[in-house]
């Protein structure tokens, strides 16, 4: 198929960036999206121009580097995926595809497609983490037992691969869908219990300070994460936060 | 000449239930003020690499930790599917530590140092205690017990794991750990950097010159002790399951400053990953092998059934059971579909060279889970009181259950191949997936250089000559949680008055100036072909002579068209861009200039491996049943050691020695 790319380049986070057309042709249907860029990049360089740059790595749905915002949507118009999933069978011939960064104030751009996601890392720095040394010197894995539903909402939430397709959804940037999944996943084990009150609190305090959004409840976040990490996750995280404050 | 002479393996005396404790018990210890005044670089943030990092920063010392990615839990081990093996013999099938050791030397075909297998196993269980204390959700059954599934190999359940993402969750365990320590100010983290080369001084590893990939600025890192967490080198491969960015190039750095570099023909090509789609494709995809537990692998048994597949007039599933042909199960009657890695693998490379391949190019075979999905459907209807004879409840309950144990897998797959698998079996064929071979490391886990670690994939490790299933992740968290912490300490307890490591000297000097000259080179080259073209080069010459079955006369070939290519890549390479800000092209070129070199030595080491063991399989060397072949003699770790050019690589062999284990023919039949 033939295609009409518009892509966001922009030399570097001083730099100011604009759309730019390429046209492209003789794309495989089989191919997945960041392929047809890989195409798009070979003849860039062939021809002596700088290659479009942007983050990726396993190529297999779950390191979480791939961004993209297509046709406005984070990872593409198919549901429940990451663009290095998303393949060409999704377009059809014709087609002009605009492809942008994410966009959020927390997430400045780096270099065309790629964005600064270490707001994210600095948010798990304040409590992503269950203070236990990893001596191995721990009770048997089995001492304690855990519900069956409450590990496998533990799991669900545990899922989350950091993408920020969340932020990038949410028309105030808001980063709560990504922090309630780690909120939720230690609140829900006995093994996070000891600093449950104190996680929610410090990362709270953190994802605002990176200047991440308000949550508005429109649900979009839910609605675009390629991993379908539910919003009832934030409910979650509001009501640990509001009993943690209650209670300090 | 044999490595005892000088790098002994240094594996403790007494019998091998206890040498691992006896070790800890003698081994020199740092004071708890003396850690705050050493520091160690970890390269990698993975598995190893992050336990490690996470590990060092609590017990104390001073850590600078480095990872290519955006953020250290983007490292490759998340990519890791079925499971984690250990020997707590939780479902009471009669497991053990000495099972778990002896299924993991027979599994590697008998190439591995029993000692380090045998800590290895001692440690396995303690790793399912620490993950789960670190909130790591592993699959639990309804009395909140952990589950455990099978893994190919093995004739006992030992595998933990987190539905098909186990390698995610263990390693947001790991990164979770290291976040507390990067909170502590305990673990320095640097995103985004490279390493580009090791820097030793007065014959120690003194430290690194990191590339910050953002502003292409060349940085200067000291330590008492560096420790490559840097993973596989399945890339040199071109297409693979390894992760696009996943290179050879931290352990190659440290190989060409001296340290060995052990048995790097030993690949493991994994039996179930996603076929090849055509010229495009950029990389593969695994499907776990956690499907064998409930997949049956076959391909038609007639000739017409084939060309009617092909052609699209013949369905899979409207051909009878009697016209199928479950080679595994022939085959292999007590193993069945769970045979190892590289003996399935070969099955079904000989079925389709035989000409019973099932899709257009006749390289993939079915992996078929219409079986299990009527015999969990029955169950489950029977035990929630329904109709067990009612076929179309039994398969949506079934189909269910499925759904549960691999969803995201067959999600994965109708993504990529635009085929519902609940419907039609799945289509297979073997890819590159992990690395047997590696960094030459004694007991201690050090190299051949003093002070420098390697660990992980990225050593030699103890998986022999072939990888049993959910091994991997065990040996990275033993290495970096439970083994490293203890044995580096061996070493720095001499370090406490060495003080920082100044890096304005002759020898940091000369190693940014090498690097800078590299980098240079590639900007300033006239040529006018894409890195990825002599990557894909060399991805078919290692694909066709040195991949799933290798002779002689491919091997000397593949040689020498590996040093032809790697002229013309230095001739005709074009890098776009500049030496300053981000620039993947230039990242690309060094990574790819490293596999071609280590390409050239894989192929030698091949070539001088004439025997068949694990995934490595020479014609010359087969029973006449088209088994592999083992031949004594070679009952060796093959270490090379740097000498200019890879042709000129200097062989060391460690013996292996087995007083444990019987060295029997391995069988699976």
């Amino acid at each position: 198929m033939d295609l009409k790319l518009k892509i966001w380049r922009q030399k570097n986070a001083a730099a100011k960036g604009k759309i730019v057309d390429y046209d492209i042709s003789a794309i495989s249907s089989d191919m997945s999206f960041l392929e047809m860029l890989d195409v798009l990049n070979r003849k860039l360089i062939e021809k002596g121009d700088e290659p479009v740059s942007f983050d990726h790595d396993c190529r297999e749905g779950i390191c979480g580097s791939c961004s993209l915002q297509i046709n406005g949507r984070p990872h593409g118009p198919d549901g429940g995926t990451t663009t290095c999933q998303l393949h060409m069978r999704k377009f059809k011939d014709g087609d002009s595809i605009v492809i942008e960064p994410f966009r959020a104030k927390a997430f400045p751009i780096v270099k065309d497609l790629i964005i600064d996601r270490s707001a994210f890392d600095r948010v798990q720095h304040a409590g992503a983490f269950i203070s236990v040394n990893t001596s191995g010197n721990t009770q048997d894995a089995n001492a304690t037992p855990i519900n069956k539903g409450n590990a496998d909402h533990a799991f669900d939430a545990a899922s989350c691969i950091g993408c920020g397709a969340c932020v990038a959804a949410c028309k105030n940037a808001s980063a709560m869908l990504f922090v309630s999944a780690k909120v939720s996943q230690y609140a829900l084990l006995p093994q996070g219990q000891v600093e449950r009150e104190m996680r929610v609190t410090d990362m709270v305090s953190q994802m605002d300070e990176e200047g991440f959004g308000a949550c508005t409840n429109t649900g979009a976040c839910e609605a675009e994460c390629p991993k379908g990490i539910s919003i009832t996750n934030i409910a979650r995280m509001n009501r640990e936060f509001i009993g943690s404050n209650l209670k300090s | 000449m044999k490595i005892g002479a000088n790098f002994p393996a240094k594996t403790p005396e007494g019998p091998i239930e206890d040498k691992w404790t006896s070790y800890k018990n003698k081994i020199d210890l740092v004071n708890p003020a003396n850690k705050r005044l050493i520091d160690i670089i970890v390269v990698g943030t993975g598995l190893a690499g992050g336990s490690a990092a996470a590990s060092l920063a609590e017990l104390g010392y001073n850590i600078k930790a480095f990872c290519f990615q955006d953020s250290p839990r983007r490292a490759h081990s998340i990519a890791a599917q079925g499971g984690i093996n250990a020997s707590k013999n939780y479902m009471g099938d009669g497991d053990s530590d000495y099972r778990l050791f002896y299924d993991t030397v027979k599994g590697g075909d008998y190439r591995a140092r029993e000692e380090n297998v045998y800590r290895l196993a001692e440690v396995s269980g303690n790793i399912i205690d620490q993950c789960v204390a670190q909130g790591v959700p592993f699959a639990r059954d309804y009395g909140g017990l952990l589950d455990n599934r099978s893994f190919g190999g093995v004739l006992v359940s030992r595998t933990f794991y987190a539905k098909g993402q186990t390698g995610q969750q263990l390693l947001l365990g790991a990164y979770s750990a290291m976040n507390r320590q990067i909170a502590r100010g305990k673990i320095k983290m640097y995103n985004r950097h490279e390493m580009m080369d090791l820097v030793i001084v007065d014959g120690k590893a003194r430290g690194i010159i990191a590339k910050n990939l953002i502003t292409g600025e060349l940085e200067r890192h000291s330590a008492h002790a560096v420790v490559i967490a840097s993973g596989g080198y399945g890339n040199v491969f071109y297409l693979s399951t390894n992760a696009m960015g996943s290179n050879v190039s931290a352990a190659w750095k440290i190989h060409r400053k001296g340290a060995w570099f052990a048995n790097p023909c030993f690949t493991q090509i994994h039996p179930t990953c996603i076929p090849v789609s055509g010229d495009h494709q950029s990389k593969l995809t695994l499907m776990s092998e956690s499907l064998r537990n409930d997949g049956r692998i076959w391909v038609p048994a007639k000739e017409e059934d084939v060309k009617a597949i092909r052609s699209g007039a013949l369905k899979p599933t409207a051909i009878a059971e009697a016209d199928r042909d479950y080679f595994l199960e022939r085959r292999y009657p007590a193993f069945g579909n769970l045979v190892p890695r590289d003996v399935a693998s070969r099955a079904a490379k000989e079925r389709c060279d035989a000409g019973f391949g099932v899709n257009a190019t006749g390289e993939a075979v079915y992996l078929d889970f219409a079986a299990a999905v009527i015999r969990y459907g029955k169950e489950k209807a029977l035990v929630t009181h329904q109709d067990a004879n009612n076929e179309v409840l039994v398969l949506k309950l079934g189909r269910e259950i499925i759904a549960t144990k691999y969803g995201n897998l067959f999600q994965m797959y109708e993504k990529i191949v635009d085929e519902n698998p609940y419907e039609t079996p799945m289509m297979i064929y073997p890819a590159v997936h992990y690395t047997m071979g590696g960094v030459w490391v004694d007991y201690d886990l050090m190299t051949t250089i003093p002070g420098c670690y390697a660990i992980g994939e990225a050593n030699f490790s103890e998986h022999g000559a072939n990888r049993l299933g959910a091994s991997a992740l065990m040996q990275g968290l033993a290495d970096g949680y439970f083994v490293l912490p203890y044995t580096i300490g061996n070493y720095l307890a001499k370090d406490i008055r060495t003080g920082t490591i100044p890096v304005d000297t002759p020898e940091f000097a000369a190693a940014e100036k090498g690097v800078r000259e590299q980098l240079e080179r590639f900007i300033n080259n006239k040529g006018s072909k894409p890195v990825d073209y002599f990557h894909k080069k060399l991805g078919k010459i290692m694909w066709n002579k040195v991949g799933m079955s290798r002779n002689g006369k491919d091997l000397k070939e593949a040689v020498e068209e590996i040093q032809n290519i790697r002229d013309e890549f230095y001739k005709e390479v074009k890098v776009p861009g500049d030496l300053e800000g981000f620039n993947e092209e230039l990242a690309k070129a060094g990574r790819v200039a490293d596999f071609l070199e280590l390409g050239e030595l894989f192929a030698k080491d091949a070539l001088n491996r004439e025997e068949s063991c694990g995934g490595h399989f020479r014609e010359e060397h087969q029973t006449a049943e088209g088994e592999a072949k083992r031949n004594k003699a070679f009952q060796y770790v093959a270490a090379w050691e740097h000498n200019g050019a890879p042709k000129d690589a200097n062989l060391h062999k460690e013996m292996l020695d087995y007083k444990y284990i019987e060295v029997k023919e391995r069988s699976y039949k």
